[in-house]
């Protein structure tokens, strides 16, 4: 078993002339909680799409639990287990609650299910179609979703909006979870209920999150190591306190004086 | 838990819809009351279906724009008859040749569509649309210069006699309850979160390939199936019939039963071939020109008026399922009236509504009912 769940080496990537990250070098130990902060245009979401196969990372490697993962798709890495959310909340609007988390579990393993076994409606089709109905309610349960599982995702307040997309990402069942901007547009007792939520999910689930967050109450509250980024590369790293006073990091945000 | 009620309601009612009309017209046909005419035109309805339902399975579940799906009902029409004259050599019953004919005509297309998927499907929306439209003009092309199949003379077959509605009804049935079965599994689930947000489908572990693959697969299974029963219905089969034109009325059918809607397909499909069969046989010599204008009038005040306010609440008043609920449940309960989300007792007000209601009514009856002892 490798030490860390999440680990990257130089990660960096460059469209043409312009390099969007460089040098990235984040190693995550199991059950953290992990903050990647940095002013807007910094390369934050881009070291998430390079995590999850949106794009192809053109230096460096990274390695999920040892195994090396760069050059596989999105498909794939989510099946090795890296689930996200995404800046912009991204449901199955014309779906129903549960069936957004059923989405999410079909590709379990224990729910495996031929196309022709649904198609003729062999015996295994019911029993998998029973267990996933199960372990979605479970799901939906957790996070306060049970009773509006009939309704479509689209009509869901925006702060169960985004509990559904934590939800239906942990029923892919990750090792990692990456959240991208879970706060915004939250209020501030919403962000209170969310650093609640992603807490829980920690403990309950056993679970490593990164997160990318400009909340910087959010990323105080409940992050444990952070990393910096500017303008694509590394700026400071450490533990909260570190790094928020760290004078670097005060300069990128707010200027020089 | 209403919901999942009229969610199963709805699974069937496409089924009833079918499966009434092959055992009443089944009968006719059997008592000999039913005209040619009207047998020709259920076997037109009955290959119509087959292709809207199974163009709905790419652009209403899965959210790409074929147009090319008269290609590949081009593919089965021709190597239907194909094999139909094959194998109608050593198998006496014709029955028995056809159901062959159309599985192998069906797999035909259904093999061409994974060629034609595999790189196609890579493109989206517009840019598959072009292809798609370029693939059926190819086929059709293809088709009428091989030296084998007629030319533009057309293909002559044997045709299959005026009990091919039956056989046509069946296939209907038989697609339904595969497509429908698909729909409603895992693998519908999956579909459909394609359609809704390809991104977001990749990220939850959606193996979004594969999936366009299947479903276009398996819509161009059932355009070579609806292919091999219109080659059985007309001879010869003209190349000229696989056009574009055709593939975009078989979209039209599509639209205007709702994307996403089986029943809808069936409904608009069999409407639109009702139309034009009439308007073909009504309107002959100088008349014939104005087919095509009655056609897209028709068409323009089913799409204007087919969803105004006045025909919805038209719509909701006399929907199949409420005339279904009146004829079960004669009194409408009470008690479950109360139970509605928008009743009076729901609504937070400083008056209470519920019990001014009640008062009003008990005092009335009061006051009538001596009135009436006394007389």
């Amino acid at each position: 078993m490798a030490e860390y769940v999440l680990e990257t080496k130089n990660l960096g990537i460059s469209f043409g002339g312009l390099k969007a990250a460089q040098d990235v070098n984040l190693k995550i130990k199991k059950n953290q909680i992990y903050g990647l902060i940095g002013p807007n245009g910094a390369g934050k979401t881009t070291v998430f799409n390079m995590l999850t196969g949106v794009y192809k990372p053109t230096t460096g490697e990274i390695y999920l639990c040892g195994e090396r993962i760069d050059g596989h798709g999105q498909e794939e890495i989510n099946h090795k287990g890296i689930a996200r959310t995404f800046q912009n909340i991204r449901l199955f609007n014309n779906m129903s609650v549960i069936r957004n988390v059923l989405v999410g579990l079909s590709n379990q393993p224990e729910y495996k299910c031929g196309l022709f076994t649904s198609m003729f409606r062999l015996p295994r089709h019911f029993k998998v179609e029973k267990a996933m109905r199960d372990r979605a309610k479970e799901l939906l349960d957790i996070f306060g979703l049970l009773e509006e599982r009939n309704n479509l995702a689209c009509n869901l307040p925006y702060g169960k909006q985004r509990k559904l997309e934590i939800a239906r990402a942990l029923a892919t069942n990750p090792k990692l979870l990456l959240l991208d901007e879970p706060a915004a547009g939250m209020n501030p007792q919403e962000t209170a209920e969310l650093m609640d939520t992603i807490r829980f999910v920690r403990e309950h689930f056993d679970m490593t999150i990164l997160l990318i967050e400009h909340d910087m109450s959010l990323v105080a509250g409940i992050c444990e190591e952070i990393t910096v980024l500017n303008f694509g590369q590394t700026l400071a790293h450490g533990s909260v306190e570190e790094v928020l006073h760290n004078s670097e990091v005060i300069r990128a945000y707010l200027g020089d004086d | 838990m209403a919901s999942r009620k009229n969610i199963k309601f709805k699974y069937y009612v496409s089924y009833l819809i079918v499966a009434v009309a092959l055992i009443l017209f089944t009968v006719l046909q059997l008592t000999g009351g039913l005209k040619r005419s009207t047998a020709n035109l259920l076997a037109e309805i009955g290959y119509s279906v087959i292709l809207a339902v199974s163009l709905n399975l790419v652009v209403g579940f899965l959210g790409e724009l074929s147009l090319g799906h008269a290609g590949f009902m081009c593919i089965g029409a021709y190597l239907g008859t194909l094999f139909m004259k094959v194998f109608s050599g050593f198998i006496p019953s014709q029955l028995v040749c056809l159901i062959i004919s159309m599985i192998l005509g069906g797999l035909c297309a259904a093999f061409f569509g994974f060629i034609v998927g595999l790189p196609a499907l890579r493109l989206k929306g517009d840019y598959l649309a072009i292809v798609t439209l370029a693939f059926g003009e190819i086929v059709r092309n293809l088709f009428k210069n091989l030296p084998w199949f007629g030319g533009a003379m057309g293909y002559t077959s044997k045709g299959y006699g005026s009990t091919l509605f039956i056989i046509a009804f069946v296939a209907i049935l038989v697609m339904l309850f595969a497509v429908q079965n698909l729909v409603r599994s895992k693998h519908g689930r999956a579909i459909t979160a394609i359609r809704d947000n390809e991104i977001a489908a990749r990220a939850t572990g959606i193996n979004v390939t594969y999936y366009k693959l299947i479903v276009f697969v398996i819509a161009a299974f059932f355009a070579g199936v609806a292919g091999v029963i219109y080659a059985n219905y007309t001879t010869p089969i003209l190349y000229s019939f696989f056009s574009y034109n055709y593939s975009i009325e078989i979209l039209v059918m599509v639209v205007l039963g709702s994307m996403g809607s089986i029943t809808g397909s069936i409904l608009a499909a069999s409407f639109l071939t009702c139309v034009n069969f009439y308007l073909k046989t009504h309107l002959s010599g100088d008349m014939a020109a104005l087919k095509y204008l009655v056609y897209a009038l028709i068409l323009m005040i089913v799409v204007i008026f087919g969803n105004a306010p006045a025909l919805r609440s038209f719509r909701e008043k006399y929907n199949p399922k409420v005339l279904f609920a009146k004829f079960f449940k004669k009194k409408p309960n009470p008690a479950a009236e109360r139970n509605d989300a928008g009743s009076w007792d729901r609504i937070p007000t400083k008056i209470k509504m519920d019990e001014l209601l009640t008062v009003d009514v008990k005092s009335n009856e009061s006051v009538q009912d001596p009135d009436k002892g006394e007389k």
